[in-house]
């Protein structure tokens, strides 16, 4: 009963959090420069993990895929498998997990320290409200970046399969025959499609990662539990949206 | 002091004149919990007025100051500044309040001048020359133009306290609130600081509210004081009348005796 109050209460802080921060989309104009050095906290920072991450699973999808589709001479669509799983599922699920561990931890650490140690209070005393100039510029960040990310983290994805399918023996497919299954099945909208849940997934942990650095009450012992419980509440949330997300876009 | 005519509140920087801002506290109570940091405060300060508001430690002075800025909720009684509620959204916009927070709350990612800077930036109150010489009038009034490009990380406590006091000036606030502006500073620092309240108080009728421990600093500026205990407002008067205190507590707290046969820790509640 009382887990269900404290989610209804953090899901009523967040969706209240994001009202706030809409009123003032209007002064992202001249917010230009926290924009930007936002972008390039959450995009150019995350990028390298990302690279890593997405490359070796890739490698090991091929892997995986290669060694139980040789058992029904399909190995020929593997680059099918590969591309269609990356770009409808795991590119963007595996990009929204970095962004909520690299990214969102970042984000509560740094509100929840602002909060503990009186500067929001600072800021709403000098009738700046924190929505505006905390929360909104990483909102508008976060949408750019995630369809960046998520395409690159596609194309690194299936280069990985194709190098696996190259140099592994067993598997031992061209790098030609192996992009050319990958685009025979995959339409623009499957990638559209996985672009749009990195936009969602992204989004959704910004703003959860905010809320409840904002929401960060008593000492600085309080702004390391919030950044665990800031993590966990994100990877439960892209999970949780994945499967609705996915089936409304089936 | 009750004036006839309110006086004006004239902004330092553009002149522009207003009625002086009076604050009125009636039947204030604050609980956290069972427990109550504020038992029925009233009183009010005059528009133009310093109020030097006394207290020992927990004896809720910060949890006054941010009623009156509106950042805690009363849970009864009410906070009016020029009559209009402080809890009220739109009461930040019309007046400028300026608190200088008891630990200083700079920004820590930002560099003292930025520190300094950022209110009138968001605020759109001039280009960046003519905030430049805002920021530095303010840095200069403590004694801070060679810190502007520090951060707050780099600082000394007293200097911190200074970037604050310097950060609500430059926010050219009708009504100032400082919680404990010279604790952590040397006398002479201190000395400055009581100067420069009374000084604002003097020349733009700034009303002011100095949460205090420093007896010189009541007895040099203050028009009235107040004393909390226990959330309690145990006193309300001129400075003068605690040149020589009646109530034994009042007493006891400007000249605790030290007595080793019966040490006070002794008697500590928790
Ligand atoms: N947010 C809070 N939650 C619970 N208790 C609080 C809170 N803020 C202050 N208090 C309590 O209220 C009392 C008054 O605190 P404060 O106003 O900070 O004292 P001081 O007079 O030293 O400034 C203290 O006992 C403090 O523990
Ligand atoms: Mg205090």
């Amino acid at each position: 009963m009382k887990q269900l109050t404290h989610f209804l209460e953090g899901f009523g802080s967040a969706v209240q959090l994001l009202f706030q921060s809409a009123r003032y989309v209007g002064t992202l104009p001249r917010q230009r420069a926290r924009f930007i050095d936002q972008c390039y906290v959450i995009g150019y920072t995350t990028l390298p993990i990302v690279a890593i991450l997405c490359f070796f699973m890739g490698s090991v999808l091929a892997l995986q895929s290669g060694y139980s589709m040789e058992n029904f001479g399909a190995k020929q669509f593997i680059g099918s498998l590969v591309g269609l799983s990356f770009a409808r599922e795991l590119g963007p699920v595996i990009v929204a997990i970095l962004v909520a561990g690299r990214v969102g931890s970042a984000i509560t650490a740094e509100l929840a320290s602002m909060k503990v140690y009186q500067e929001v209070d600072a800021l709403v005393t000098m009738n700046i409200p924190p929505a505006r100039i905390l929360v909104l510029p990483r909102l508008a960040a976060v949408l750019v970046m995630m369809p960046v990310l998520a395409i690159i983290g596609n194309l690194i994805g299936w280069f990985g399969g194709a190098v696996v399918c190259k140099y592994v023996e067993s598997i031992a497919i061209e790098p030609e025959a192996y992009f050319s299954a990958l685009r025979r099945y995959m339409k623009f909208q499957d990638v559209g499609t996985g672009l749009m849940k990195a936009e969602i997934f992204g989004f959704v942990v910004v703003l959860i990662c905010c809320s409840i650095g904002l929401n960060t009450r008593g000492g600085p012992r309080e702004i390391g539990a919030s950044v665990t419980k800031a993590v966990v509440v994100s990877l439960i949330s892209i999970l949780v949206l994945d499967y609705f997300v996915t089936k409304a876009l089936m | 002091m009750p004036a006839m005519n309110p006086p004006i509140h004239r902004n330092p920087i553009t002149a522009v004149e207003s009625p002086a801002v009076g604050v009125t506290i009636d039947g204030l109570t604050k609980n956290f919990g069972k427990f109550q940091a504020l038992k029925n405060v009233s009183f009010s300060v005059e528009p133009g007025e310093i109020f030097v508001l006394m207290g020992p430690s927990g004896s809720g002075k910060s949890v006054l100051l941010k009623h009156i800025v509106g950042l805690e909720a009363a849970t009864s009684g009410r906070v009016l500044i020029n009559g209009q509620d402080a809890t009220a959204e739109h009461t930040l916009e019309r007046i400028r309040i300026a608190l200088v927070f008891q630990a200083g709350a700079l920004f820590n990612s930002l560099s003292v001048y930025d520190n300094l800077a950022l209110y009138p930036r968001e605020h759109r109150l001039g280009d960046e020359a003519s905030i430049r010489d805002k920021v530095m009038r303010a840095l200069q009034i403590l004694s801070l133009e060679n810190s502007a490009q520090k951060f707050p990380s780099e600082l000394s406590g007293g200097m911190r306290k200074r970037v604050a006091i310097a950060r609500a000036l430059v926010m050219e606030p009708q009504l100032m609130l400082y919680d404990e502006p010279t604790s952590e500073l040397d006398p002479v620092m201190g000395a400055t600081i009581s100067e420069i309240i009374a000084t604002l108080k003097d020349e733009y009728h700034v009303t002011t509210i100095v949460v205090s421990h420093d007896r010189e600093l009541a007895l040099g500026i203050a028009d009235r004081v107040g004393i909390l205990m226990g959330g309690e407002l145990v006193f309300l008067g001129p400075p003068a009348s605690l040149r020589q205190p009646t109530d034994p507590r009042i007493a006891d707290f400007f000249h605790p005796r030290i007595d080793l046969k019966n040490p006070r820790f002794k008697n500590l509640e928790t």
